[in-house]
C-alpha cells in the first residue's frame, strides 16, 4: 500500500511474519519500522536520497505520483480574494541555480528539496486554501545554518518564509508566490530541562504534543494545549502567540517565555536564551518576537516556563439554554472552582452537529435533550476529592439556579478524551464539510454571540454560522461553513465581521494572527500611529523586507520607498 | 427479577502504568482510578434490560478498601439502584471474588449475575467462570449480545468465537460475563449524579457473608517489560533495500 499524503509517503508491506511500515517525511528523513507478531524489534531511519526512494517504491508498489506545480490562480482568489490585490514584489529575486548550489553548501544537499512534489505540502496550508509556488524548501539543522541561510538571502533579497507545522489558519506560514520555505522541522533537539524549576529549553521544531509528553515523564506539562498539537511546533506557536485552551489558567505564551534565541533577516544571531524568571535590564526584546509571525526574526531556540502536571483532573459536558446562561455558568464557575478552573469552552448547537456528523466515533454526550449552546469546563488539581468536592458545589449551584439545563460528568479518562475531541474536533470537521470561513474575534463576552446571529441572518440559506471558542477569554471562533467558495457569501461575510468587531471594541484576531488572510484587516483593530509604528519596527530588523513578506502588516504600509511613510489614510 | 453487577476499580486505562521500584507492584498512589472498562460495559447492559421491563432491579457488588465506594457512586449514578461494598483491605484475588459472590447471590437472589469478562488489570478472566462453578448456574463467557426472555424465563447469549458467532440459550438463574463489543456504557448525567447521592451502599464484612479468604499464591516479583529496542542508522536507500531484502525478506 502506498500513499502521498501530504507531504508524506507511507508504504505497508505485510508478509508474514513480518509486517513494514515506512513512512517518509517531507524532509528527507525515512523511518522504516518492522515488527514481528506484535513486538518492535527495531526502527530503521535513514537520511537522504528520498526522491529516490520514492521512486524506487513507487514502482514496486504501483503508486502514483502526484505532481502540482502549476497554482490554479482562479481558485485560490475565490477562496481568499486578498491574493487578487496582492502584487508580487519586484524588489525581490527569482530563485536561480547558483542560489540551490549556495544553499546546499550551507545545509547539505539532502536538505535542500526542490522537487514539486516534496514542495507540495509545504507550499499550501492545511485547509487548502491558501497556496504558493516556492521552488526550495530548506531543512536547516542548527541556528548557525538559519544565520547563514538569512544572510545569504538577505544579501541576495531572495524572501523567505519560515514555516513551522504549517497549521496556522491565516495563510502566515506558507510562501504567498515563490518565498524560500524555511522549514524549522529539523531542529527538533530538547537541550536542557530544569526539573526543580519546569523551565525547558528546546530548538524551535519541536512539536508541542512531543514536549509535552517529554515533560509528562518528568511531572511537567506544556502550558499550551489546542487541537493541532501533535503537529504544530513550538517555534510556530511563539511567532504567532498561540492561545488555547488552557491561556485561561496558565496564561498567555507572554507570560511563559523566559527566553529566546532568534536569528535576524540580515543573519545575525539575537541569544536572550535566559532561564530568569525575573530580568528587568532594559527593553523585554523577546516580547517583540512572540506573535510577530515570522516577520521580524526567525526563532530558533526557546526557554519556557512549564507547570506542574496535576494528577487530578475534571471534565463536565454541560448543555445551556441560552448564551446568558453559559455567562453565568461562567461566574459560578470563576467563584465556585476557583484555582482549580482550567478551561472553560463553549460551542454552540450547529458546532456539535458539525463535529458529530463529520467524525467517526463520537456521540451526543446528552441525547436525550437538544441545547442550543454546550459548555466544556474542566478541573486540574492536586487533591482529587478536594476538586470532586468543589465540581460537585459547582454542579449544584447551576443545576439549583437553573443556569445548566442538564449535563455529564466523565468518569474515565476516556470519556475526559471524548468530550474534548467534540470540541477540539470542530476544527477538523468544518474543514470535511466544505469550504470554511474562519474568523478568530476577541469579542466582550456579553455581546460575544450576536455577531453569530447576525451573521446568520445575513447569509440566510447561503451557509451555516456557528460559534465556539474560548468563553473563558473572551475569545469567539466564528466559523461559516458553505458548499464551495462563492464571492457572493464573501461579500457578506466581509467587511462585516470586521466592521462589526471594531465597533464593539473587540480584536480582529485574538489568537490565530494576522497571516496573510487578514493582514489588511489590522486597522480594525489598531490604530494608524500603532501600524505606523509597527511598520518602523519591521524596517529596523528586517530593512529588506524578506522575512514572511505580504504578511501580517497591509499592503500599502509596506511598499519600495515607504519608510517611515505616514499610512494614516490607507484604511 | 433483580440483576447483580460486579465493578472493580482499577487503574483508569488511559494511564502509563509505572511498577514501584521495590517490584511489589504496579504504583497506585496519586494514580486516576476508574471503573474497569468492562465491569461498565455489564452494569450498561443491566440497565438496559432493566428499562426494556425485563427486570426490576440493578444491584452493584464491589468489593475492597473503602474508595470503592467511589464506583459504586459512578455505577449509581449512571443508574443502578442500590450498591453493595464488601469492605476488606486483604488484597482480592478471582477465587475469593467468586466465593464472595456466592455468598452475596444466596443472600440477593438475582435471577441474572453480570461480570464484565476480565478486570484490566490482573487481566484473569476468571471470576465469572468461577462464581458460575459455586453456584452450579449456567454461563455464558464474553457476551456480545444479550437478549433476556421473561416468558420463558430463559436468556439468549451470542458470543464472538474463532470463526463466527455462537447462539446460547441459557435457563435463569444465570452467569453473563461481557465482552467489548457488547454497547456502548452511558454518561453520568448530573440530574443522575445527584440522585445518586441519595442511593443506599450496605457495607458487608467477608466475615459476615462467612467467606474466609486465603491467599493461595504470593507475588514474587513485577518487572517492566523489556524496552524497545534503539533504532538503526543507515546511510544508503541500497543498504535498507539490502536489509529488506536480506534480513527481512520483505522484497
Amino acid at each position: 500500500m502506498v500513499s502521498f499524503a501530504r507531504g508524506f509517503c507511507r508504504l505497508k508491506f505485510t508478509k508474514a511474519p513480518w509486517s513494514f511500515e515506512v513512512h517518509c517525511s517531507v524532509g528527507s528523513e525515512l523511518f522504516v519500522r518492522h515488527k514481528q507478531i506484535s513486538a518492535f524489534t527495531s526502527v530503521v531511519r535513514c537520511h537522504g536520497e528520498y526522491s529516490k526512494l520514492l521512486s524506487c517504491y513507487s514502482l514496486l508498489t504501483h503508486g502514483q505520483r502526484r505532481h502540482n506545480s502549476e497554482i490554479p490562480e482562479v481558485d485560490r482568489v475565490k477562496k481568499d480574494p486578498r491574493y487578487d490585490r496582492t502584487l508580487r514584489d519586484a524588489r525581490f529575486s527569482k530563485l536561480s541555480n547558483q542560489d540551490l548550489v549556495e544553499f546546499k553548501k550551507i545545509v547539505g544537499d539532502s536538505s535542500v528539496l526542490t522537487e514539486a512534489f516534496e514542495l507540495e505540502a509545504a507550499n499550501r496550508d492545511w485547509l487548502g486554501k491558501y497556496v504558493g509556488t516556492s521552488q526550495a524548501l530548506l531543512r536547516p539543522r542548527t541556528t548557525q545554518q538559519v544565520s547563514e541561510i538569512l544572510s545569504y538571502c538577505n544579501t541576495r533579497r531572495l524572501a523567505v518564509v519560515p514555516q513551522g507545522g504549517n497549521t496556522g489558519l491565516v495563510g502566515g506560514s506558507v510562501p504567498v508566490f515563490d518565498e524560500v520555505i524555511l522549514s524549522l522541522g529539523a531542529m527538533d533537539n530538547i537541550i536542557s530541562f530544569d526539573e526543580g524549576n519546569g523551565i525547558l529549553v528546546c530548538e524551535a521544531g519541536c512539536i508541542l504534543e512531543k514536549l509535552d509528553s517529554f515533560l509528562a515523564e518528568k511531572g511537567y506539562m506544556m502550558p499550551l494545549d489546542f487541537g493541532a498539537k501533535g503537529s504544530c511546533q513550538i517555534g510556530g506557536n511563539i511567532s504567532t502567540n498561540a492561545g488555547g485552551i488552557h491561556l485561561l489558567r496558565y496564561g498567555s505564551l507572554r507570560a511563559n517565555i523566559l527566553g529566546l534565541e532568534i536569528v535576524l533577516a540580515n543573519g545575525q544571531v539575537i541569544d536572550s536564551l535566559r532561564s530568569l524568571r525575573k530580568d528587568n535590564t532594559g527593553y523585554d526584546m523577546k516580547q517583540i518576537f512572540i506573535g510577530a509571525e515570522g516577520t521580524l526574526g526567525v526563532v530558533t531556540k526557546v526557554s519556557i516556563l512549564t507547570p506542574a502536571r496535576l494528577s487530578s483532573r475534571n471534565v463536565v459536558f454541560l448543555g445551556c439554554k441560552y448564551f446568558t446562561d453559559c455567562q453565568r455558568a461562567l461566574k459560578e464557575a470563576r467563584s465556585n472552582l476557583g484555582e482549580i478552573l482550567s478551561a472553560f469552552e463553549f460551542l454552540d448547537r450547529k458546532a456539535l452537529d458539525m463535529v458529530l456528523s463529520h467524525s467517526d466515533g463520537l456521540r451526543d454526550p446528552l441525547p436525550d435533550s437538544k441545547h442550543s449552546f454546550y459548555l466544556l469546563v474542566e478541573t486540574t488539581g492536586s487533591c482529587f476529592n478536594h476538586d470532586r468536592e468543589k465540581l460537585d458545589n459547582f454542579l449544584e449551584i447551576c443545576m439549583d439556579k437553573g443556569v445548566v439545563a442538564d449535563g455529564v460528568v466523565a468518569q474515565d479518562n476516556q470519556q475526559f478524551r471524548s468530550f474534548w475531541q467534540l470540541r477540539e474536533g470542530i476544527t477538523e470537521a468544518l474543514s470535511k464539510a466544505g469550504a470554511v470561513y474562519k474568523y478568530d474575534l476577541s469579542i466582550p463576552v456579553p455581546y460575544m454571540y450576536n455577531i453569530v446571529e447576525n451573521l446568520q441572518h445575513r447569509l440566510g440559506d447561503l451557509a451555516v454560522v456557528m460559534g465556539y471558542g474560548h468563553l473563558g477569554d473572551g475569545n469567539l471562533h466564528l466559523n461559516i461553513s458553505a458548499p464551495r467558495y462563492d464571492s457572493k457569501i464573501f461579500s457578506l461575510i466581509e467587511p462585516f465581521v470586521y466592521e462589526w468587531t471594531a465597533s464593539h471594541k473587540g480584536s480582529v484576531s485574538a489568537e490565530h494572527g494576522l497571516g496573510f488572510m487578514k493582514a489588511d484587516a489590522i486597522y480594525y483593530s489598531k490604530s494608524p500611529e500603532m501600524v505606523q509604528w509597527m511598520t518602523r519596527f519591521k524596517q529596523m530588523f528586517d530593512c529588506n523586507g524578506i522575512l514572511n513578506p505580504y504578511k501580517v502588516l497591509p499592503g500599502s504600509s509596506f511598499k519600495e520607498g515607504s519608510r517611515y511613510r505616514n499610512v494614516s489614510n490607507s484604511s | 427479577m433483580k440483576i447483580l453487577v460486579s465493578v472493580k476499580r482499577v487503574i483508569d486505562y488511559a494511564v502509563k502504568i509505572r511498577v514501584k521500584p521495590d517490584k511489589t507492584g504496579v504504583e497506585t498512589a496519586n494514580v486516576k482510578m476508574s471503573m474497569n472498562p468492562f465491569c461498565e460495559i455489564a452494569l450498561e447492559e443491566a440497565l438496559r434490560v432493566k428499562e426494556s421491563g425485563a427486570a426490576s432491579e440493578v444491584v452493584i457488588v464491589s468489593m475492597g478498601n473503602e474508595k470503592c465506594t467511589e464506583v459504586l457512586r459512578t455505577g449509581l449514578a449512571m443508574g443502578a439502584d442500590r450498591g453493595i461494598h464488601v469492605a476488606t483491605e486483604r488484597p482480592l484475588y478471582p477465587l475469593a471474588v467468586a466465593k464472595l459472590l456466592q455468598a452475596l447471590v444466596r443472600k440477593e437472589e438475582p435471577g441474572l449475575l453480570l461480570l464484565g469478562k476480565q478486570a484490566i488489570d490482573d487481566d484473569c478472566n476468571q471470576t465469572g467462570q468461577m462464581v458460575a462453578g459455586f453456584l452450579n448456574w449456567p454461563q455464558g463467557t464474553f457476551a456480545s449480545k444479550v437478549k433476556v426472555d421473561k416468558s420463558e424465563n430463559c436468556v439468549h447469549v451470542e458470543r464472538e468465537i474463532d470463526g463466527g458467532l455462537e447462539s446460547l440459550r441459557l435457563q435463569l438463574p444465570a452467569v453473563i460475563t461481557t465482552d467489548l463489543r457488547l454497547n456502548q456504557p452511558r454518561y453520568a448525567t448530573l440530574p443522575n449524579i445527584m440522585k445518586a447521592k441519595k442511593k443506599p451502599i450496605a457495607k458487608v464484612t467477608p466475615e459476615e457473608l462467612q467467606v474466609e479468604i486465603t491467599e493461595d499464591f504470593d507475588i514474587l516479583e513485577v518487572v517492566e517489560p523489556d524496552k524497545r529496542k534503539a533504532g538503526v542508522m543507515l546511510s544508503s536507500v541500497d543498504e535498507l533495500l539490502d536489509k529488506l531484502k536480506n534480513e527481512a525478506h520483505v522484497l
